[in-house]
């Protein structure tokens, strides 16, 4: 949040990542009009804000645990194991919702915790602890599941389906998890603490913050909300599918919308807002190409070069804005310091 | 790099002593480390997989397994590099693709063509590096951004070329580089060229980790400021770190075309698959730790965990679950170990104890 309240700073990151989403909309809006179609259509519209959910939802945890300094590799199969979990609990009776989705989350949680865990107190990199996880549960998802599995029933599959005038109902509820979010960021110590160990975690401990907390909390709460994502996901295709997660590359596509939105992937700088918009760019992409009949394999092309492209604008604007006793000669140790 | 400096070894500086052990001192406490532990764990398996499946004990098996897992850990040995200077390559699944692909388009089945179509391999894999090293040092993004934008380009690119589907095999002289070997040997039988390969790579990385080049890299990936002040050149360090890697990853391509073929799907999750078993091998993530050899051990240690899960009867479904512990319990263990054999008797152990990453310019704990 410091970023948007720095003096003398023309442009900090999220507003460049805002800049570029508008550029990415004009773009939009000009290459579909060419193709003959209306960009701005209700239809276009919701079909744009039903794309950010699911990547947003995991996306906005994925940047908590960033910016905590750590990252979480295993919310496909978290995402995955809570389709199959909630499916089956499920098993399309109505009043089975309730207990499924309390379920569902209740053992994203857990998994949450034993990563928050094993990086707070095993001193494992977030990076290997969320890979072993994501493995553990990939493991477990292979030899029970086979297929598809359970089934929703319809009033958990209108979830997916309702809209408020263009706006799905799912959007809604991202956009309220997003809200409670930043404010905890904002307003609550842990939200403070998270910044603080996520910048320098021996500074932190050293000034009497209980580093182990913001990194649980942030675990805590990367899983719960890729459990969101997984219900979204259910609720939608009507199924749980033990292999929903991976197919959709979640762990790196939400770590690329949240480096894209501005938050530093070494951690301790960043925001929501800045993931929201990053993973809104990716939507428009992909609806663009959509439109224009790009093939799926081209896209990732694409994809990959905005994200590389996009990252390198503001890696460049970081450096500069710089205060001068944090002296950069080169840009090369920025990207170090960054790339650990 | 248990070594002293000469600079470091004036009398009067008593915390060196530990390294002025004997040599049977010495590999002791190099198998204490992480990356000497790898060896302990190779050897454990080997026996484990051994009382479980009598049949591996022949040395025609072992020799062969050894073969078959040379690609991995060729290409644990380019990742080692990388990880080692600080940073990640996980363009590596894709350059393994694309090679694979290259190759079975290219060379079809005109043996004059496999000498050229192989340099033009190489020359992409030196380009591939170039760019993730130019991205990442010059452009100032996270590498673990450029690679992944590289593994999303050139994955997409891949399957947009081959449509997603199998392409026709290279010529049966190629495909023996992967699958072939020196025929009669006594004892084992057969000495398959990858093992060939991966004897004469693992030797250069060891002697590359030697000259200034490893030694700074090393030094790069443990304190980047450090070494920027006292004169490395950062960028062409790291760019030299990344065209290892995808080279390797090139190398392990050609060889992989020996066993499975040509697909687009070939080099699925070997970034991954590769970075733990340079984790395994005890190199720690974030750089400056660890040794290029255990890299390729970790790699082999991996591989036997599979071996001996498939002669345990272990469903093979479970096999992730198992990999996953593993890794976990050893990067913990060997978390805890670099960091007390790091600077032996000097540093309150509180101050180490819960970084894991380079300390930030400014910022530096107060222990030098």
């Amino acid at each position: 949040m410091s970023t948007l309240l720095r003096r003398g700073a023309p442009l900090t990151s999220t507003g460049i990542v805002l800049v570029l989403l508008a550029l990415s909309l004009v773009v939009g809006f000009v290459l579909t009009a060419v193709e003959g179609r209306n960009f701005l259509s209700t239809g276009n519209i919701s079909a744009l804000l039903t794309g950010i959910s699911i990547l947003g939802f995991i996306a906005i945890g994925q940047t908590l645990v960033i910016l905590v300094g750590s990252l979480d590799l295993s919310v496909p199969y978290v995402v995955s194991l809570v389709s199959v979990l909630a499916a089956g609990t499920m098993a399309g009776q109505d009043g089975n919702v309730l207990p499924a989705v309390l379920l569902a989350l209740a053992v994203a949680a857990a998994i949450g915790l034993v990563n928050g865990a094993i990086v707070a107190y095993l001193g494992v990199h977030g990076f290997i602890a969320t890979l072993g996880t994501g493995l553990v549960i990939s493991g477990y998802l292979a030899t029970n599941y086979q297929g598809s599995h359970g089934s929703a029933p319809r009033s958990f599959r209108l979830v997916g389906a309702t809209q408020v005038g263009p706006v799905p109902v799912s959007t809604l509820i991202l956009l309220g998890c997003a809200v409670l979010v930043v404010l905890m960021l904002r307003r609550t110590r842990t939200g403070h603490h998270l910044y603080a160990v996520g910048g320098n975690r021996e500074v932190a401990r050293l000034s009497g913050i209980r580093t182990s907390v913001p990194v649980l909390v942030a675990h805590t709460l990367s899983s719960v909300l890729a459990a969101l994502a997984g219900l979204l996901l259910l609720a939608r295709l009507s199924v749980g599918s033990p292999t929903i997660g991976s197919q959709g590359d979640y762990d790196l596509m939400s770590i690329a919308a949240v480096v894209l939105g501005g938050t530093l992937l070494a951690g301790g700088k960043g925001n929501v807002v800045g993931t929201l918009a990053g993973v809104a760019i990716f939507s428009v992409l992909d609806n663009v190409m959509g439109v224009m009949g790009v093939s799926a394999f081209l896209q990732d092309v694409v994809r990959g070069l905005v994200i590389v492209v996009a990252v390198a604008v503001y890696a460049r604007r970081e450096i500069d804005r710089r205060p001068a006793r944090f002296e950069r000669p080169t840009g090369l140790d920025a990207a170090l310091q960054e790339a650990k | 790099m248990t070594t002293s400096t000469p600079l470091l070894d004036r009398p009067g500086r008593a915390p060196l002593a530990d390294h002025h052990r004997s040599l049977g001192g010495r590999a002791a406490a190099a198998l204490a480390t992480p990356g000497g532990a790898v060896y302990v764990l190779v050897l454990l398996l080997l026996v484990a997989t051994i009382a479980a499946n009598p049949n591996f004990g022949d040395p025609g098996v072992i020799i062969r397994f050894l073969g078959r897992t040379a690609p991995i850990a060729i290409a644990a040995i380019g990742q080692y590099y990388v990880i080692v200077s600080g940073e990640f390559d996980l363009s590596m699944g894709a350059v393994v693709a694309a090679q694979v692909v290259m190759a079975g388009n290219l060379i079809g089945q005109d043996d004059s063509r496999i000498l050229p179509v192989m340099v033009l391999m190489l020359a992409v894999g030196v380009l591939i590096g170039v760019l993730n090293g130019l991205g990442t040092t010059l452009l100032g993004v996270p590498s673990f951004i450029v690679t992944l934008g590289m593994m999303l380009a050139l994955g997409g690119l891949v399957d947009h070329l081959t449509g997603g589907a199998a392409t026709g095999n290279p010529a049966d002289a190629f495909r023996e580089i992967g699958r072939g070997g020196i025929q009669d040997v006594p004892v084992v039988d057969v000495i398959p060229y990858p093992l060939l390969i991966l004897v004469v790579l693992g030797a250069l990385a060891s002697w590359s980790m030697r000259r200034p080049f490893g030694r700074s890299l090393v030094a790069a990936g443990d304190n980047a400021d450090a070494a920027r002040v006292s004169g490395s050149s950062l960028w062409w360090l790291k760019t030299r770190a990344f065209v290892i890697s995808s080279l390797s990853a090139t190398v392990a391509g050609i060889l992989l075309v020996g066993y499975a073929g040509v697909h687009p799907s070939v080099g699925q999750g070997y970034e991954f698959t590769a970075i733990t078993a340079v984790v395994l091998g005890g190199v720690l993530l974030g750089g400056g730790r660890g040794w290029v050899l255990s890299a390729a051990a970790g790699a082999v240690a991996l591989e036997l965990l599979f071996v001996l899960l498939t002669a345990l009867g272990v469903e093979s479904t479970w096999r992730a679950t198992v990999q996953g512990l593993i890794i976990i319990a050893a990067v913990a263990v060997a978390g805890r170990a670099w960091q007390r054999g790091r600077r032996p008797r000097r540093t309150s152990p509180s101050s180490r104890h819960l970084t894991h990453h380079q300390p930030t310019p400014g910022t530096t704990t107060g222990d030098n």
